[in-house]
């Protein structure tokens, strides 16, 4: 491999352990990582934010945001960082894992809650633990934001329409003078229980090293 | 069904069990009693004859009453074949409906057993009463007539991502898997013809894999029907289903190549290469011919938006060309039927009107409902006129491997499709997989198609198949319930789409594709992102008529949500219900931010008061003049369902009537605060009347927030008749926001000239809290539309399989 390895094994272990990841995926990711960050230690948003790909997606700034936000760290801490050092990149990329066969039912259900957390911190941008109608709002209409007008304008009706079904799911006799603050974790958990996130939130992780045509190790 | 059975059930005089009997009995008297003059005339040597004799009895008899004018005659011949065919559709829903009645029978024995031995009851009567029965089961009408109907509403209403997602997987049950029984069995019976202890069987190799092919495919038939009572989650139902659509490519092509082979008696590699290329020609332009037509029939449907009328036509018409047209070249036709479906279903939906979409929906699942239940029934039919020729090494030794071979198959292959999935197949997947595999009538037509003179063991096959059927539906079919059950399979969900997951899946589509885009591999969302990117882009503009075009899905998907509930609404009979549609009493007011909800306060209580009394009075009177209005609002839309403007008219109508009754409950509500609730108790009633009175009413909200009263003089209400019958009133569905905005408050202060005022009374308001009331409330009424449930009797999804 030469160069390009920066990382002794013995790190890559703590990694696969906090991680889950195998030391193949590990050391894909790294590859890639090294790609992003042009070589350097740490990614910022403007090394994200320059991936071509991305250009069509509208949820982009969400979703880089999620990369540098703290709360995905597993840790209690709240805020956001400037730049990422590989280990943050793998944590939050941990959240896309898949369920194995060999995945009890109580570490999937560990899994989901972790994966719904993430769409929850993805939300609630200002990190009061609730979202609120402008964050919800908001969201709806950044999905909605290549589509123009008529997006703009149905946006806030569908998220005053989705605000409202939370609302009535879970606290369905609230007097004419409550107010909803906004969707709590459990809440949105109700919601979203339906989805079933630890089968659909996941994405292939390369176990071989085919992503970059690289010499064998 | 089921719920709209039971209360018939309270009143129809079939309840109990000996009723029942005596109702079939009738029925199958009355069909013998048809079949008997029809079995003299059907066979094709006694046709003639019986033309012949037929025609010289009307000579005859026509010599003989020269004298007089046939006051009363009979002439069964010239209504044979559609009296035949409508008597036998009869009889099967005859069955259909009395196996519901009778509750416990349908919750254990699955349908497709029960009609089956109907089947056979009928087929013993009509061989009681004569020697022959009539060959019912007959090749070409099943294949023509019999299965496209169901192979269509499968293909149409297949839900596409759960089937695209796994569609790795289900080609390689459909395709290897198949192959894998084709060969197992025909090779394994082969072996055991070869062995001299058994009785005399000379089946060459050839006929035997010829066997194993027809017998090797999964039924979609059967699958539906069984699968459809059990209820069990998404994934295992596509597999199995996707499977049996799928492998029809498969079983076209050994069928072909074996028969063919078999009668020149050898087959070489060349051919085998042979085979494979045709497999993939087969499979691959049976779903270009599909999507060809597909493709046209959305075109198509662009334009008729003048002629609502026949738009289920197109959609129908195009399907069965495509099938048709796949089976000229020999390709296969489920897949062309399967994709045509598919392909067409989003944009048409996209250009028909909302009947259409329904008759759509209502014409596939009836028909596809009585081909299934007439399959069964011919099924039973043609097991008691055989031809059969019973052999217990080659029938058993058939169903034994059967079973071997398909759960073999399964394990094998889970195995290494598991190495590519990444939600792997557990081990009570791989056995609802295998257990599910049934055969149904596609083997048993194949195998009667075989020609006699060349397949000297074609009885022998018939009988096989015919035990394996009866084996995998009555054993297999009665027993996958209680094993469900038993194994705590996950079931289906049964609740609806919310607009939370609906939003939730498209974020996560779009974040899952982000994160691959940030990974650097182009994995699966990549692809499926720019399909969808392409589909907007080009496709959509070119199929789908004006400006839905452009509508991204989210929003396709709130409107459709909100049109079913304003729909429900209106079905349910309106006000008077509504509680019952909204279980909670979240309203708009108790999300908004709380600096909104304060203006509104003060001001009501500035209002003054009416008597408990007077309200009461208001209100009835209002109620017994709804009646009448009620009445005319149904006639005025049952009268033309051609003409768009009356369409339009009927949405918006349904839309602004659910408005009005979501603002005036939400008005009540504020009302509590109020010290006037008459103007708000009355408004839904009243609110309906001026509506069906065709008038311009959309005043009326907006003189409702600026705090205008109605005073409660009753005398002074009239419901004036519709001016010219349809409002025409444009109502651009794509932005929801336009009714609002349009019609109700732009009027900002002329009373009604020629309209009820006698129910006005001014307060001071101020322009202020106009505007916020107006916000809150416009807010407000949106929300009422969009409750994700209104509740168990609502309309399915159209993803969902019909039948009860």
């Amino acid at each position: 491999m030469g160069a390009t390895q920066t990382r002794p094994e013995p790190q890559y272990q703590d990694l696969v352990e906090a991680t889950g990841f195998s030391l193949e995926q590990i050391k894909n990711l790294h590859k890639r990582f090294e790609q992003l960050s042009g070589n350097a230690d740490t990614i910022s948003r403007e090394n994200l934010e320059r991936i071509p790909a991305l250009a069509n997606n509208p949820i982009k700034t969400q979703i880089i945001e999620a990369f540098f936000d703290k709360r995905n760290q597993h840790g209690n801490e709240l805020g956001s960082y400037e730049a990422i050092g590989f280990k943050e990149f793998l944590m939050v990329m941990s959240h896309f894992r898949p369920p194995t066969l060999r995945t009890t039912e109580e570490e999937k259900e560990a899994m989901r809650e972790e994966k719904v957390r993430f769409l929850f911190n993805m939300h609630d941008t200002d990190g009061d633990g609730k979202i609120t109608l402008q964050e919800y709002r908001r969201v709806v209409e950044e999905l909605l934001s290549k589509s123009g007008t008529i997006g703009q304008e149905a946006a806030r009706a569908i998220a005053d329409a989705a605000m409202l079904e939370v609302a009535s799911t879970n606290v369905p006799n609230m007097g004419p003078d409550d107010f909803y603050e906004g969707i709590t974790f459990e809440h949105f958990q109700q919601i979203l229980k339906g989805l079933e996130m630890e089968s659909r939130m996941h994405i292939r992780f390369l176990d071989a090293s085919t992503a970059h045509g690289c010499c064998r190790k | 069904m089921l719920p709209r059975i039971a209360p018939f059930n309270r009143t129809g005089f079939a309840r109990t069990v000996p009723e029942l009997g005596l109702l079939l009995l009738a029925i199958l008297v009355l069909l013998e009693g048809s079949v008997l003059p029809l079995g003299a005339a059907s066979t094709p040597e006694t046709n003639t004859h019986g033309e012949a004799n037929r025609s010289g009895a009307v000579e005859g008899h026509s010599n003989h009453t020269k004298k007089a004018f046939p006051v009363l005659s009979f002439n069964y011949e010239s209504v044979k074949l559609p009296f035949e065919i409508s008597l036998w559709v009869l009889l099967a829903f005859l069955m259909k409906l009395g196996f519901h009645l009778v509750p416990r029978l349908s919750g254990i024995v699955p349908e497709s057993c029960l009609l089956i031995v109907v089947g056979l009851l009928v087929g013993g009567l009509i061989r009681l009463a004569r020697e022959e029965v009539p060959p019912v089961l007959n090749s070409k009408l099943f294949f023509y007539c019999l299965l496209p109907p169901i192979i269509l509403d499968a293909g149409y209403f297949l839900p596409i991502r759960p089937f695209m997602e796994n569609l790795g997987t289900i080609l390689m049950f459909a395709v290897v898997g198949t192959l894998w029984n084709a060969f197992f069995v025909g090779g394994l019976l082969f072996a055991i013809c070869l062995i001299p202890q058994t009785p005399v069987l000379n089946i060459g190799l050839l006929p035997c894999l010829l066997f194993g092919s027809i017998i090797s495919a999964v039924d979609p038939v059967a699958v539906l029907a069984v699968f459809e009572e059990i209820h069990i989650n998404e994934l295992l139902h596509i597999l199995v289903f996707g499977e049996s659509l799928l492998n029809d490519a498969v079983t076209v092509v050994l069928y072909h190549l074996f028969e063919e082979f078999a009668l020149v008696g050898s087959v070489t590699v060349l051919d085998g290469f042979l085979g494979i290329i045709s497999f993939l020609i087969v499979a691959l332009g049976g779903v270009l011919f599909g999507a060809i037509f597909g493709f046209l029939a959305a075109f198509t449907s662009r334009f008729t938006s003048h002629i609502r009328v026949i738009e289920p036509l197109f959609v129908f018409v195009y399907s069965y060309m495509a099938y048709l047209a796949a089976e000229m070249f020999h390709l296969s036709g489920i897949m062309a039927l399967i994709a045509c479906g598919a392909v067409m279903r989003p944009y048409v939906e996209a250009n028909i009107s909302h009947k259409s979409h329904t008759t759509i929906k209502y014409f596939l699942k009836m028909w596809s409902s009585v081909s299934e239940t007439l399959i069964f029934i011919f099924l039973g039919v043609a097991t008691v006129e055989g031809p059969h020729e019973w052999n217990w090494v080659f029938v058993t030794a058939t169903v034994i491997l059967c079973l071997v071979s398909r759960v073999i198959g399964v394990v094998g292959l889970t195995f290494v499709i598991n190495k590519f999935r990444i939600v792997k197949l557990t081990t009570k997947d791989q056995f609802i997989i295998a257990y599910g595999g049934l055969r149904g009538a596609i083997a048993f037509s194949l195998g009667f198609l075989l020609d006699e003179h060349h397949f000297k063991m074609r009885n022998i096959f018939l009988t096989a198949i015919i035990t394996v059927v009866f084996f995998t539906v009555f054993v297999q079919g009665m027993t996958i319930k209680p094993l469900v059950e038993l194994l705590a399979v996950k079931k289906k969900q049964e609740a609806k789409r919310s607009i939370n997951e609906e939003i939730h899946t498209q974020f996560l589509d779009h974040l899952l594709t982000g994160i691959e885009d940030i990974c650097g591999h182009y994995g699966h969302h990549h692809w499926k992102d720019k399909l969808n990117r392409f589909n907007k882009k080009y496709v959509k503009g070119f199929l789908i008529v004006g400006e839905r075009s452009k509508e991204p899905q989210l929003i396709a998907f709130y409107h459709k949500m909100e049109m079913k509930q304003a729909i429900q609404m209106v079905e349910s009979g309106g006000g008077s219900k509504l509680a019952s549609a909204m279980p909670s009493t979240v309203s708009m007011q108790n999300i908004q931010p709380k600096n909104q909800a304060a203006p509104l306060k003060p001001k009501e209580r500035a209002l003054p008061q009416l008597s408990k009394g007077r309200e009461e009075e208001i209100r009835k009177i209002l109620r017994t003049n709804l009646q009448r209005t009620r009445q005319r609002l149904h006639s005025y839309n049952r009268h033309t369902l051609v003409g768009d403007p009356e369409e339009e008219g009927i949405k918006d109508l349904i839309l602004k009537k659910q408005m009005r009754i979501e603002l005036d409950r939400k008005i009540k509500e504020m009302a509590n605060h109020l010290t006037v609730p008459a103007r708000t108790q009355d408004s839904p009633t009243m609110r309906r009347a001026r509506l069906a009175s065709g008038r311009n009413t959309d005043f009326i909200p907006a003189q409702q927030q600026k705090g205008n009263k109605n005073s409660s003089d009753p005398q002074s209400f009239t419901v004036k008749p519709s001016a010219d019958g349809v409002p025409v009133i444009q109502v651009d569905l794509a932005s929801p926001q336009s009714p609002d905005s349009v019609n109700l408050f732009d009027e900002t202060g002329q009373p009604a000239q020629n309209d009820d005022q006698g129910l006005m009374m001014k307060t001071k308001s101020s322009e202020s809290d106009k505007r916020s009331e107006k916000d809150d409330l416009r807010d407000q009424q949106k929300l009422m539309r969009c409750l994700s449930d209104p509740g168990p009797a609502a309309e399915e999804d159209e993803d969902e399989p019909f039948l009860p």
